[in-house]
């Protein structure tokens, strides 16, 4: 940490400061009063930010367990009128998740697609971008400062500018099947890698240099100092790399669109929820259920490691 | 469900061949013979990372660069494109659009982000705050779309409203809006939804830097008299100057890259396109993959300044080590 210690303000406050000054049992008084002022107006608004910031979420929840009538059609109201007219059902849930029916959303399926193209990506991407990294932050060759650079920059490519070639390779040359998910697992962890060996790059390199020369004057190869040293003590970094690369796989939709071919043998919760919110009609109420049910993974994914995200997660990122 | 155990092979399968080519890496790397082992280790680490990004990003950069100098048939025009995108009225409020939602949005969202996570820093319930703020980057952009309707919907003046703000207004005894169709204002709407969302990222990373600051600094600070601003704007500011680049670079990547949001609310009708739709738009809908490439290219330009900035610190960061 680069912190400045020497805030100007508060070194004059030193000086000011006189060892037995009458006032100085006066001060602190003072000073707590104002403390729990600001603390107060700092209360209130962190109370308004985390209100507005669920409202719209929360409106979500309770429209989802409203019935069809009272969401779409003449007789509908505004979903906080659920709280006086106290009528939910679980019906849209069902209808939603299901497979009974050519009316059905068919979520289940999708749901199963959702978890088999985002687990194998996360891990692709974790064990690939940390190997990555750590020859960045401690192999020796020429050329390895630019290349990490040039590997930095690669984050700012628009997925559009690659979709169309890369759907060529895959089909033409590298013939994967269409309606398998290796297209999208391969898609998903290119378009990751560079974030990914960025952000556990500013981590790995701030693992203190005598840890891993020690391991290597007790005769450590590299792969071994790498799984037994490096991962363990980037536990951290990695955690709160597979949440995001978690999140981000699941919630795709452009990527989906293009590799997936679109069948419930393949395609993702995100592109089901796409379609079935694209087509206006009577099937409108089902639209929040659907859109619940395609959030609670992530959700329940990042309750489970938000003890990872600890203290100085980033401190070595890019001091300035 | 038997789908269920046909799917659960493949990932098996995938994670299996997977795990056998890193194992091999890892072999190849220890046996290798003393004198090139560094080489080795360097080429074997890096390699299915290089292959990847090589295939997947640098070939698709290289050849869309070249697509921007063609026409919808592939022929060469010059600078035809971009000359069509300085001077259109469509593609100008196209740039515009852009411009604004990368001002907007990581500003608002690392402000919002930041002053959350010191206001609720050591507060009871942290967690349970944390998370209330950070649900929406949880969500995927359709699912904001469904739930932004909600917040946004519109009515007729003279029947119960459904959306939120809009029953507000009519309670305040103006009339219902519609959120989405008046320009210029509809960009801001949805940019509110883009910062709703972001907003939680900046939170996460800030607040893991902000615990990061140690307490010793902040309580001299305190003890020289030094009130809460001043302790926030001295102390835990330049402690978490790093994190907050990577915040900031971070959004501005994702704003200007921002595509699901326009495309499921508005399509990039009414004037609320952004560079990154426009080229979908133009390179899959409108048969001009030319111009697409070149609004990519565009798009590349815009964020070229901030990976000079980021190489800069990290070069000054390799000097220090």
């Amino acid at each position: 940490m680069t912190a400045t210690p020497a805030p100007k303000e508060a070194s004059k406050a030193t000086r000011q400061r006189p060892g037995s000054d009458p006032t100085e049992d006066a001060q602190p008084i003072m000073r707590r009063v104002k403390t729990k002022l600001t603390s107060k107006w700092a209360t209130a608004a962190a109370i308004i930010i985390a209100v507005v910031w669920s409202v719209p979420t929360l409106g979500l929840f309770v429209t989802s367990f409203r019935p069809a009538a009272k969401q779409v059609g003449p007789r509908s109201d505004g979903w906080w009128n659920a709280f006086v007219d106290w009528q939910f059902t679980f019906k849209n849930y069902a209808d939603v998740l299901t497979p009974a029916g050519s009316q059905s959303a068919n979520l289940s399926q999708y749901f199963v697609n959702s978890i088999a193209i985002v687990i194998p990506v996360t891990i692709f991407v974790l064990v690939l971008a940390s190997m990555a990294a750590y020859v960045f932050a401690w192999g020796k060759f020429k050329g390895r400062d630019a290349l990490f650079i040039f590997v930095f920059a690669l984050q700012i490519i628009p997925l559009q500018m690659a979709l169309i070639p890369l759907l060529q390779f895959f089909t033409q040359t590298l013939q994967l099947p269409a309606g398998s998910y290796a297209q999208l697992w391969i898609a998903h962890t290119m378009f990751g890698l560079p974030l990914g060996i960025f952000l556990l790059h500013n981590f790995i390199s701030e693992i203190p240099g005598e840890v891993i020369e020690a391991a290597r004057v007790d005769g450590a190869g590299h792969s071994t100092i790498f799984w037994r040293i490096i991962l363990p003590l980037s536990v951290p970094a990695l955690a709160s790399l597979a949440i995001f690369q978690f999140l981000w796989v699941w919630n795709d939709l452009l990527v989906a669109l293009v590799f997936s071919g679109g069948t419930a043998d393949v395609a993702p919760i995100t592109q089901r929820l796409a379609e079935i919110s694209g087509t206006r009609g009577a099937r409108d109420y089902l639209n929040p259920a659907a859109a619940f049910v395609s959030i609670i993974v992530p959700l329940l994914v990042f309750f489970g490691l938000q003890r990872y995200f600890v203290r100085g997660l980033l401190s070595g990122g890019l001091k300035g | 469900m038997e789908f269920i155990g046909e799917k659960l092979l493949q990932v098996v399968i995938a994670l299996a061949i997977f795990a056998a080519v890193i194992g091999l890496i890892m072999l190849l790397v220890d046996r290798a013979p003393k004198s090139v082992k560094d080489k080795v280790t360097v080429a074997g680490f890096l390699a299915p990372a290089a292959i990847l990004m090589l295939v997947g990003l640098v070939y698709p950069a290289i050849r869309t660069s070249m697509l921007a100098f063609t026409d919808a048939s592939g022929n060469g025009n010059g600078f035809d494109n971009f000359v069509w995108m300085f001077t259109q009225p469509e593609a100008l409020t196209t740039l515009r659009n852009t411009v604004i939602w990368t001002v907007l949005v990581p500003l608002l969202s690392t402000s919002f982000g930041l002053a959350y996570a010191v206001f609720i820093d050591k507060a009871r319930g942290e967690r349970v705050l944390k998370s209330l703020v950070f649900m929406p980057m949880a969500i995927s952009f359709v699912g904001a779309g469904i739930i932004w309707k909600l917040v946004y919907d519109y009515r007729g003046p003279n029947i119960e409203q459904t959306g939120v703000i809009n029953f507000f207004r009519v309670a305040l005894g103006m009339d219902p809006k519609q959120f989405l169709l008046d320009a210029p204002e509809n960009t801001i709407f949805l940019i509110i939804v883009m910062v709703w969302i972001q907003t939680g990222f900046a939170m996460v990373i800030l607040s893991a830097a902000i615990k990061g600051v140690p307490v010793e600094l902040i309580e001299a600070a305190r003890l020289d008299g030094a009130n809460a601003w001043q302790q926030f704007r001295n102390v835990t500011v330049p402690g978490i100057r790093g994190a907050l680049v990577v915040v900031l670079t971070t959004i501005t990547i994702a704003t200007l890259k921002v595509f699901d949001i326009v495309r499921t609310m508005t399509a990039g009708n009414y004037d609320t396109s952004v560079v990154a739709n426009e080229m979908y738009t133009q390179a899959f809908r409108a048969g001009e993959p030319g111009r697409g490439a070149a609004l990519a290219l565009i798009l590349f330009l815009m964020v070229l300044p901030i990976v000079v900035y980021n190489a800069r610190v990290l070069r000054k960061q390799r000097e220090i080590h």
